[in-house]
């Protein structure tokens, strides 16, 4: 009887079924498709600092930035040529700790030690910088009234590229020609640990080609390039790549997951600090914790209890996120939750007023069924059932809309950009790259790069999700009901049937 | 079978107070036939509100086989109903989403028969007042009379010791008026019910044996010789329903 009943009742009231229904079913379409999205920004968060950060680690521990001393000027690459015969070619190669800050390769072991790490492992980030050209000296002609010796010449002033404008000469002189052509070749290479191939620089990138480096290869000439700067300098596995005179042999290519590589080459670690006279330094250490819970309490104690150093984790990195993925994430977490919501809470009310006006006019039947002898209690049954079956229908309804437009997100892929500003200590990725980028006065540490990097917006809908959009339906559903219920079963009989007759 | 004793009922309509009900004292035997009459508002639905349980007196008792339905808590109260008393109404009170079947069901749902069982007593409900055919239809398939033959059959299929009811004839034309009075004597006969009845009909009431008329909550009883008894129970209903009945 119970069924038979409901189902007539719904079947009678189906447009007014049907608004309530709506009504949840918007609510919680809202709030499935708003749960996903933002899970989906998440995602995508992690994603980008995981492009940064690598898979496994929980945050990075660089050398602080030092005040430099009264009068002093910051650490900077400077290059020296000396003046030669015309025509002889002039290079420097130098391979240089990216931003000049270093710490013991021994802090590791140190950060190793701190309450809640699981594990650490140092990193050496360092650049490239060949310069190779020579300079041409500039003619003088003398001016008609101060004739010099014939054949007289001087050189630049070497004191720029592109040329002198003359000296050492007379009023009326001019200099003709002259100047200096130099090729600039720099690329990034970090010094990675060999040992825990799971966690620093090289997670952020998937072999594609060839191999990682193998546990033993702790200072075996082997590299791992970047697949875009081999694709540039036309490498590929088993060709040799030279360093600093050293000969390497390639023996994988790496492509980054997503936006920029942490470098172009890879080197084991131990390589990379004696061919940068870097022994025993490292820039970064990478951290993972014992439980990712318990980020904040590691960061402090490292801080607290490893001198001179910055911890950076990923949730400071997400700090320095902006662009249309901040953007979309904030509108997500704001904006869309709170609307889901409030549109939840108009269904549900709406669906309670309905209820209510449902069980007034209907206040003689559930006066008759008490004088038949229906308890309360199965009065009440009924009414809330009915309202359960409205917001079942609606959750259904409602689940399905919401997986509908997180599946609609998914399919259209909408691009993200994340901005990744400067943050003090992290390491800066490909920095100056390969095509003739100057780094020339390099700043030091801690005024890493900005990086930039698109991601596809997917709007992944968790168990979780669905398990919320029921609960919120039957939730929905039984608050509607339960003023209803609570008016039905205090209806006396007496008054239900005289209020009508 | 009923005995009321000294049984008031107070309402307050604003700030005056209304009794509709002035020390009323009844006593109705199992079989008894009663028929109350009375001006509008005089107490006569109260009464029949008292005799069924649906409503508590302000003071006073109502004794149903020597249980105070007074003084019983709500829940037991409606076990009474659901297991002793049928309710007629004067505007059939039929859930209209429910067919004829399964309305006269809903009255055996308080007692906890099995769906089969309530299925064949509602079936053979409806045979008895001659709907049969037409236990799949809905109230609103149904003429005025059919509706009220659906709402005696929902009574009378828990088989209970009282009938009430409450202006049966009242919503339905002259005709329809003679077939229920005729059927309800005709089950009163058959089943040796306890039968209450209220109406503004004066040729019903002059069937009665037992007249009862409620003025301003007071009540009188007058025999009535001429009543139909239970052998005279299927004759035609005489006059129509403006003559006065006399308390």
């Amino acid at each position: 009887m119970f069924f038979t009943y409901l189902r007539r009742e719904l079947r009678r009231r189906r447009k007014a079924a049907l608004v309530v229904a709506s009504g949840l079913a918007l609510g919680i379409a809202l709030v499935i498709v708003v749960n996903s999205v933002s899970s989906g920004m998440n995602q995508a968060q992690g994603k980008v600092l995981e492009s940064l950060y690598g898979l496994g680690t929980d945050l990075t521990v660089t050398k602080a930035q030092e005040r430099p001393a009264d009068g002093a000027q910051p650490q900077r690459p400077r290059f020296e040529f000396q003046g030669k015969d015309e025509g002889e070619e002039q290079s420097s190669d130098r391979l240089m700790v990216q931003g000049f800050q270093t710490l013991a390769d021994s802090t590791v072991a140190t950060v190793a030690g701190q309450p809640g790490v699981d594990r650490a492992v140092g990193g050496l980030s360092l650049v490239n910088l060949k310069i190779n050209g020579e300079f041409a000296r500039g003619r003088i002609q003398r001016g008609q009234t101060q004739q010099g010796p014939p054949g007289a010449e001087t050189g630049g002033n070497g004191s720029g590229i592109g040329g002198g404008s003359g000296g050492g000469s007379g009023p009326g002189d001019t200099v003709t020609g002259g100047g200096a052509a130099f090729d600039v070749d720099s690329f990034t290479l970090y010094g990675t640990d060999v040992t825990a191939p799971d966690l620093g620089p090289l997670t952020t990138s998937t072999v594609s080609q060839g191999r990682t480096f193998e546990t033993t290869e702790t200072d075996a000439a082997v590299a791992v390039v970047d697949s875009a700067y081999a694709q540039e300098k036309d490498l590929a596995v088993g060709d040799e790549l030279t360093v600093k005179n050293v000969a390497f042999e390639i023996v994988g290519i790496a492509t980054a997951d997503r936006g920029q590589a942490a470098a172009q080459v890879y080197l084991p670690l131990k390589r990379a600090q004696t061919l940068s006279a870097s022994a025993a330094e490292i820039t970064t250490i990478y951290v993972k914790a014992t439980d990712s819970t318990r980020i904040d309490a590691v960061k402090t104690a490292i801080q607290k209890n490893v001198t001179g150093t910055t911890v950076t984790t990923s949730a400071d990195l997400a700090q320095t996120v902006s662009g249309s993925l901040d953007t979309a994430a904030d509108l997500a977490s704001n904006v869309g939750k709170w609307l889901s919501y409030a549109v939840l809470l108009a269904a549900v009310l709406v669906a309670g007023l309905l209820t209510s006006s449902a069980v007034t006019r209907r206040v003689r039947e559930f006066g008759t069924l008490k004088a038949l002898g229906w308890k309360s209690g199965r009065v009440t049954r009924q009414v809330v059932g009915e309202a359960l079956v409205n917001g079942f229908i609606g959750g259904a309804l409602g689940i399905a809309i919401g997986l509908a437009g997180a599946y609609a997100v998914t399919a259209v892929s909408p691009t993200l950009t994340a901005e990744l500003g400067s943050t003090g200590g992290m390491f800066g990725g490909g920095g100056g790259g390969g095509r003739g980028g100057m780094v020339f006065g390099g700043g030091p540490a801690g005024t890493a790069a900005g990086k930039t990097v698109d991601i596809a917006l997917t709007a992944p809908v968790s168990v979780t999700t669905v398990g919320l959009a029921v609960l919120l339906a039957l939730g929905g559903g039984l608050v509607a009901g339960a003023f209803g219920a609570w008016r039905a079963s205090r209806l006396r009989p007496a008054d239900a049937l005289r209020r009508v007759e | 079978m009923y005995e009321l004793i000294g049984v008031t009922k107070q309402y307050r309509r604003g700030q005056e107070r209304v009794d509709a009900l002035a020390g009323v004292d009844l006593t109705l035997a199992q079989g008894d036939r009663l028929v109350i009459q009375g001006p509008t508002g005089g107490g006569k639905s109260t009464l029949l509100q008292m005799l069924g349980g649906l409503d508590r007196p302000t003071s006073g008792r109502v004794l149903l086989d020597g249980t105070d339905l007074a003084a019983l808590p709500e829940r037991k109260l409606t076990a009474v109903r659901g297991q002793n008393i049928g309710f007629v109404f004067q505007s059939f009170n039929l859930i209209p989403t429910l067919t004829a079947q399964e309305n006269v069901e809903t009255a055996l749902v308080p007692l906890g028969v099995k769906p089969a069982e309530r299925r064949s007593r509602a079936a053979e409900a409806l045979e008895s007042v001659g709907l049969g055919e037409r236990s799949g239809h809905l109230p609103s398939e149904l003429s005025g009379g059919q509706q009220q033959r659906v709402a005696i059959a929902r009574a009378l299929v828990k088989r209970p010791k009282v009938l009430l009811a409450d202006e049966p004839t009242g919503n339905l034309d002259e005709s329809m008026r003679d077939e229920i009075v005729e059927l309800l004597e005709g089950l009163w006969k058959e089943h040796g019910l306890t039968f209450v009845m209220v109406t503004h009909d004066s040729a019903i009431a002059r069937r009665a044996p037992r007249l009862a008329t409620i003025r301003k909550g007071r009540i009188t009883i007058k025999e009535n010789p001429r009543a139909a008894t239970p052998d005279r129970a299927s004759a035609p209903v005489p006059g129509t329903a403006s003559d006065p009945v006399e308390a």
